[in-house]
């Protein structure tokens, strides 16, 4: 079964949402897994407390952003291969989820995000009588 | 079996040398990150007193990783396993898997015994003082 969770084009997101908070924002990188009865989502978002991620979804669009705050304040950088911010990426999530059942969890920097199947499009096992 | 692995060992991870920061920033983009092309993504900067090592392993424990210094250089090894793959399909696999190891060369000796290291919320600190020898001393001008 093909379950639409798409991105959103990067282009959009800018054009449509502003955000209150300035500084730079990252993409998390997430792992998109469909099992028989959900959609899983990993997004690696290191540094985040999980009081500080706002998970939201509305009209088919799932929000997540992950607050960031500032350290590696002191001292002077030899090396700097990634920047410290907040995490926010949205998805398109088709109608075969439940949008009232989305669950999450963090732990270890990584979010776990549970998208169950609505009760129609999980697969059932039809009992074959015999006659 | 993996899907994807991370770069082993990556040849000149010397930062004393400016030619290497270039190309790094060039790699990284606006984006800041490296993506797949390096993992873990090292942060290293240093005070008076200390140099700081950050690096961020989301999903990973303590006794994940395998931390060693060894005289000017610090090893970051160790391995992220993938969920199971039995049963369900990947629509997007962007997080890396399989086993990875970073050297960092530092600028100046350290204080191996006092190395500490810390790991919250999937992000690694090293904080290594530098070693007694290499520590700015006030010279007393004698009148």
């Amino acid at each position: 079964m093909a379950t639409d969770i798409i991105d959103k084009p990067a282009a959009t997101d800018v054009a449509t949402t502003e955000h209150t908070r300035t500084g730079p924002m990252y993409r998390p990188d997430v792992d998109i897994i469909e099992r028989p009865d959900e959609l899983t989502v990993l997004a690696d978002m290191p540094g985040v407390s999980a009081d500080e991620i706002d998970i939201n979804f509305e009209n088919g669009v799932l929000t997540i952003h992950g607050k960031v705050e500032a350290r590696q304040s002191d001292g002077s950088f030899l090396r700097q291969e990634y920047g410290v911010g907040d995490f926010h990426r949205t998805f398109n999530v088709s109608k075969a989820i439940d949008g009232t059942a989305i669950s999450a969890e963090y732990a270890d920097g990584v979010l776990t995000l549970h998208l169950p199947k609505v009760e129609a499009v999980k697969p059932h096992k039809i009992a074959v009588k015999a006659s | 079996m993996f899907v994807r692995t991370f770069n082993r060992v990556q040849p000149g991870m010397l930062f004393r040398g400016g030619i290497d920061r270039l190309v790094s920033d060039l790699l990284d983009g606006a984006n800041g990150s490296c993506g797949q092309c390096t993992f873990p993504p090292v942060n290293v900067w240093e005070d008076e007193q200390r140099i700081f090592i950050e690096a961020e392993v989301p999903g990973m424990k303590l006794d994940d990783l395998d931390l060693t210094v060894n005289g000017d250089e610090v090893t970051i090894k160790g391995e992220r396993k993938q969920d199971e793959t039995d049963g369900v399909s990947y629509h997007r696999q962007e997080r890396g898997v399989g086993t990875f190891s970073r050297v960092v060369h530092l600028p100046t000796a350290v204080d191996v015994e006092k190395v500490a290291a810390n790991l919250n919320a999937g992000v690694l600190t090293i904080t290594l003082p530098k070693a007694q020898e290499v520590l700015p001393r006030k010279i007393k001008v004698n009148e």
